[in-house]
């Protein structure tokens, strides 16, 4: 029989600073092109050998993933699986700019074993001793979501009760001035909001959000999470056919939608895929979160934080609504949908518990 | 000799990004692994890596980079007594 699954703990690090109670009073909206995370000292929770050693997203990894665990009340989870659409951009940059400035000579370690994708899954589970499954996805917009349907899939088969599952980017010079020659990330003198965006591109910036799952609903529990789905390519007219056979697959209980949580990023030439979307709901809540983190690939995971956030405390921070219809009744199911550049899409149903 | 020794103490602090320690805090007889600095073995291979890219000394044996590696001062007077560019 398939388990539920609850989401028991979060653990957030983004440019709002980390995962606290007032996150959502004191949030302000970001405007420029490019913002860091908020970060807090990492002294105390980080070895200072070790912490020496890590670039940005280590570091941001380690800070959300333990959040989300102390939060649970879980000291080591049966797996870990992470996402991240980039991966340790900054030292991948920096082994790579050492090979092309010293002629492939002269080729330093640290920067080469802290750059693999799974350094941040595998640097959490050293620190907990964890020597259970560990694994992570790197499939750009959807990797967390990847991640996520391999913790859903082996909660609910029953190969693990507890699950660490997170996303995390982090932010590398090169790279995102790269980004932004080709026109995914705004210029620097655009300043603009997601909600008066005029241009193409994103407002820019890093991350990372873990959730602690389990097939135990305790006092600390969040949200139920039902069921999600990844799709690679759509054009817009095409959502409704992923929205309508997802939906088609859940229980009565769970086609009752009450808010909607979108990717939204201000980018004029894909935020079309969510007025479709939204479209196709009528009357209910729309809620918005990267006008506070901003856009990179695992950002999606603070959309299904937010989620479940409101389904927990049944009620809406008002620097979440995108449009003006309020919700009327109680927040039952909620519907997360993330797409970036028209591809990978996911749609993610969390309900109360 | 004292000029070597002071390049060698920003060198390392950079090369290693050692956040809190400064060039004043390492003084020239402390032992740099172990108990000293507390460098450990992937830090020797990053030290290897100085001598070669700056100052042209490739350290074939292995054996010899504990008494090499056992102190500034010992650093200094290698790089002194060996060093190609």
């Amino acid at each position: 029989m398939s388990e539920k699954v609850y989401i028991n703990g979060i653990g957030a690090l983004s440019s709002q600073g980390q995962w606290h109670h007032d996150l959502f009073r004191e949030a302000k909206e970001l405007s420029r092109a490019v913002t860091p995370v908020n970060a807090p000292s990492y002294k105390g929770l980080i070895a200072p050998g070790m912490l020496r050693r890590m670039s940005s997203g280590v570091k941001m990894g380690i800070y959300a993933s333990q959040q989300a665990l102390d939060e649970a009340s879980i000291s080591i989870p049966e797996a870990i699986i992470t996402g991240t659409g980039l991966g340790c951009l900054i030292d991948s940059e920096k082994f790579l700019h050492g090979v092309l400035d010293n002629q492939e000579e002269f080729l330093t370690p640290t920067a080469f074993i802290q750059s693999t994708h799974n350094t941040v899954a595998a640097q959490i589970a050293l620190r907990l001793g964890c020597n259970g499954y560990n694994f992570t996805y790197v499939h750009r917009s959807v990797s967390f979501e990847s991640a996520l349907l391999d913790a859903l899939m082996q909660l609910q088969d029953d190969q693990a009760s507890t699950v660490l599952v997170g996303g995390v980017d982090e932010i590398s010079p090169h790279t995102y001035r790269l980004l932004q020659l080709a026109g995914q990330i705004k210029q620097n003198d655009r300043n603009e909001r997601v909600k008066n965006s005029e241009s193409i591109g994103v407002n820019y910036a890093e991350g990372a959000t873990f959730f602690t799952l389990s097939t135990l609903r305790t006092q600390t529990s969040y949200a139920q999470l039902v069921d999600l789905t990844l799709q690679h390519e759509l054009n817009k007219e095409e959502v409704t056919v992923l929205v309508a056979d997802f939906m088609a697959r859940q229980d009565r209980d769970h086609q009752l939608i009450d808010a909607l949580v979108v990717g939204i990023n201000g980018d004029c030439q894909y935020d079309g895929y969510y007025d479709e979307f939204s479209r196709l709901f009528d009357n209910i809540p729309v809620l918005y979160y990267k006008h506070l983190t901003g856009q990179y690939d695992t950002a999606s995971a603070f959309g299904l934080a937010v989620a479940a956030r409101v389904l927990k405390e049944q009620e809406i921070p008002e620097v979440l609504y995108w449009n003006s219809d309020r919700a009327t009744t109680g927040l039952r199911n909620i519907l997360v949908y993330n797409q970036f550049n028209g591809k990978d899409h996911s749609l993610t149903l969390v309900r109360v518990c | 000799m004292t000029e070597l020794k002071e390049e060698l103490k920003g060198k390392i602090i950079e090369v290693l990004n050692l956040e809190d320690v400064a060039s004043t805090d390492i003084q020239d007889d402390d032992a740099l692994f172990g108990e000293g600095l507390g460098l450990d073995s992937i830090d020797a291979l990053e030290l290897i890596v100085l001598m070669d890219k700056d100052y042209g000394i490739k350290l074939s044996d292995p054996k010899n980079g504990k008494a090499i590696f056992e102190s500034i001062t010992t650093m200094a007077s290698y790089i002194s007594q060996n060093r190609t560019k």
